[in-house]
């Protein structure tokens, strides 16, 4: 074997001090190893939410409301001018998207896309004492499976129900349980309009969205209507797209062919993926800092072989050695230590996710969402990431001492080792 | 016979203290090859200075040194220590050996450095060193293993790895008894006579001095007699 001469004594002096390189290779392994789990579970639960969101919320909703107030006539009469206008009141109109069902066929059109026209409106449901205010929505059931996975997400009964009992409703199964309700039982629904409906329970769904699970239930869109005493009114359009990539697109070319307010799914969630952003950024800066502490344990070595060493450096060179050379034997040793704490990293970061993975955690009550274990997005991305950032963290710790050793003068120190 | 090195007004002056300080002195000095030389002289009187600059480990402020009709002043760092790999062997007061490196890896670290030889013939070189200068055993000890007298032996035999013009040593004895520096004295006599090489001591033992072809005596950094 030949190694290459700057190697062999970086080798050499790694060997030397085995005690300390194993605490430095320790020390990057651990920046590594959590690295990697911690990415894994945070990116696991991230795509597990929008994965949840996908299945279960509309890909692009249409409300009834305006991004932006209308414009008054006398403002459109006299651009670029100022206008006072006083006493503007909102025109009294019932709300509700106008010519909503046109409107949803229309969109029905479309390749790709499945719509459900739908009335939502707030409503109590009243069984055995106990009110709980919901949100009810009024569906078309045969459009409405169309376009969510309401289907699947039934537990108990079935949506056809609805079809041939018109008093049906389909609850949520957090609600179930905290009105006590089972299927069968009859819940008198009151809205605030005053109007009062006696329904049969004909469905429970369980989506694993908390909000949802415990705030949502379903009826016929003639019965919601009814009860808001809105007729032919509808005041959503949900939709679902065959690609989901394709929400914000299509949200933004319906809302300005119709003027309503159209909103894909990233948009709908725009406060959540901002605290996932925020998340991440947290949990770089630790991850950062423990490569950080690794790096100073690095530095701090280096410079300590160097002290040690300096006999050895006036000796190499004197005999020849360029700084070059001085140099490569410490920054190797920084890389050597980076790439053995990478891989031992590694290895330390996949028994970590085996670990979390194997811990059942029970968040199935009142929190933001029903989760059984940790859900762990394992890619190779993060250990390519984190091997990397690991590496050149350990180099660099390791150069700045070793450019110092490279312009040690060998004079110097022989004269004071005589 | 052939000039090894040729020292033209060389002074050395140390600037960056409050009061400068000189070293040395305007020295001409010319040593040939084959050549025993011993530099004599008292303490401070820039014996070490002189070694320094001879070896090309140190720059004169003035004057030229010229090794074998290259004129080293002010020559770029890369072109000094090529020189100093090809041509110049090194022995100090204190061995200088690298601790975690047996006997043999260590005289081998020069050849690794100028990367002549393959792998198996610098093994071959450097045991033939060894038995050289009677070490034939202690070739795979590490140098904390070995005596004084065999660490400074090994350390001669480091210095005369790549085969240089000349060998240089600064007070080579200065750590040994009077039989192991009468052994390094020894030595030296035969690379001279048997190898032709030339050597440049410094010591402060005047039986030793003796010994050699030649004394250059340096007091308050200048020559005496040369």
């Amino acid at each position: 074997m030949s190694l290459p001469l700057p190697l062999s004594l970086a080798i050499a002096y790694l060997v030397g001090r085995r005690r300390q390189t194993i605490i430095s290779i320790a020390g990057v392994a651990m920046g590594v190893g959590f690295f990697i789990a911690v990415s894994a579970m945070m990116q696991g639960f991230h795509q597990y939410f929008i994965d949840k969101i996908i299945h279960v919320a509309p890909h692009v909703v249409m409300k009834d409301e305006f991004r932006t107030a209308r414009i008054q006539p006398v403002t459109m009469q006299h651009p670029n001018s100022v206008v006072m206008l006083s006493g503007v009141k909102p025109r009294d109109e019932r709300r509700g998207i106008r010519g909503g069902e046109r409107i949803a066929q229309e969109i029905a059109q479309i390749d790709g896309v499945s719509v459900s026209p739908i009335l939502s409106g707030q409503v109590f449901l009243r069984y055995g004492g106990k009110d709980v205010a919901v949100n009810l929505l009024g569906i078309d059931p045969v459009k409405e499976a169309a376009a969510s996975n309401i289907q699947q997400d039934m537990i108990g009964g079935a949506l056809s129900n609805l079809n041939t009992n018109s008093t049906g409703i389909i609850i949520g199964a957090g609600l179930a349980r905290n009105l006590g309700a089972q299927l069968g039982a009859k819940l008198t629904v009151v809205s605030p309009q005053g109007v009062t409906l006696i329904m049969k329970v004909e469905g429970i769904t369980r989506t694993g969205i908390t909000e949802l699970d415990y705030g949502q239930a379903y009826a016929l869109l003639e019965k919601s209507q009814i009860l808001q005493k809105r007729d032919q009114r509808i005041n959503l359009i949900k939709m679902r797209l065959a690609d989901v990539n394709r929400a914000t697109i299509l949200a933004s070319a319906l809302e300005a062919r119709y003027g309503w307010r159209t909103e894909g799914w990233q948009e709908t969630n725009q406060n959540i993926f901002g605290l996932f952003r925020l998340q991440e950024i947290i949990m770089q800066t630790v991850v950062g800092a423990i490569l950080i502490v690794a790096g100073f344990g690095i530095f701090n070595i280096i410079t300590t072989v160097i002290h040690e060493k300096e006999r050895d450096i006036a000796i190499l060179k004197s005999i020849g050695l360029s700084r070059r050379d001085i140099e490569a034997i410490f920054v190797l040793q920084g890389v050597m230590v980076g790439i053995a704490g990478a891989l031992l990293g590694w290895a330390l970061g996949w028994g970590l996710m085996q670990l979390l993975e194997s811990f059942p955690i029970n968040m199935t009550d009142e929190s933001f969402m029903e989760i059984e274990h940790m859900m762990l997005y394992r890619t190779p991305r993060h250990y390519i990431d984190s091997g990397v950032l690991a590496v050149l963290a350990a180099s660099i710790s390791a150069y700045l001492p070793a450019r110092r050793a490279a312009q040690l003068r060998p004079v110097d120190i022989i004269r004071s080792a005589a | 016979m052939t000039t090894v090195l040729d020292l033209k007004h060389v002074s050395r002056v140390l600037t960056n203290e409050a009061v400068p300080v000189t070293l040395l002195h305007d020295i001409n000095l010319t040593i040939d090859h084959g050549e025993f030389v011993a530099i004599v002289g008292p303490s401070g009187s820039g014996k070490s200075s002189l070694m320094y600059l001879l070896g090309l480990l140190d720059q004169p402020s003035a004057g030229d040194i010229i090794l074998h009709g290259v004129n080293t002043t002010n020559a770029p760092e890369s072109v000094l220590e090529r020189l100093r790999l090809e041509k110049i062997g090194f022995v100090f007061q204190y061995h200088f050996l690298l601790p975690e490196f047996s006997a043999l890896d260590n005289i081998m670290l020069p050849m690794r450095k100028l990367r002549a030889l393959s792998h198996s013939q610098m093994r071959q070189r450097a045991e033939e060193l060894l038995c050289y200068f009677g070490l034939k055993k202690a070739g795979h000890r590490l140098p904390g293993q070995l005596s004084g007298g065999e660490r400074q032996r090994v350390a001669i035999a480091r210095a005369m790895a790549n085969d240089p013009l000349f060998l240089m040593a600064d007070e080579p004895s200065g750590n040994l008894d009077t039989k192991n520096a009468d052994l390094v004295f020894s030595l030296f006599e035969r690379l001279a006579k048997e190898q032709n090489k030339t050597v440049i001591t410094i010591t402060h033992d005047p039986a030793l001095a003796a010994r050699a072809h030649r004394q250059i005596n340096l007091v308050d950094g200048q020559l005496v007699t040369a």
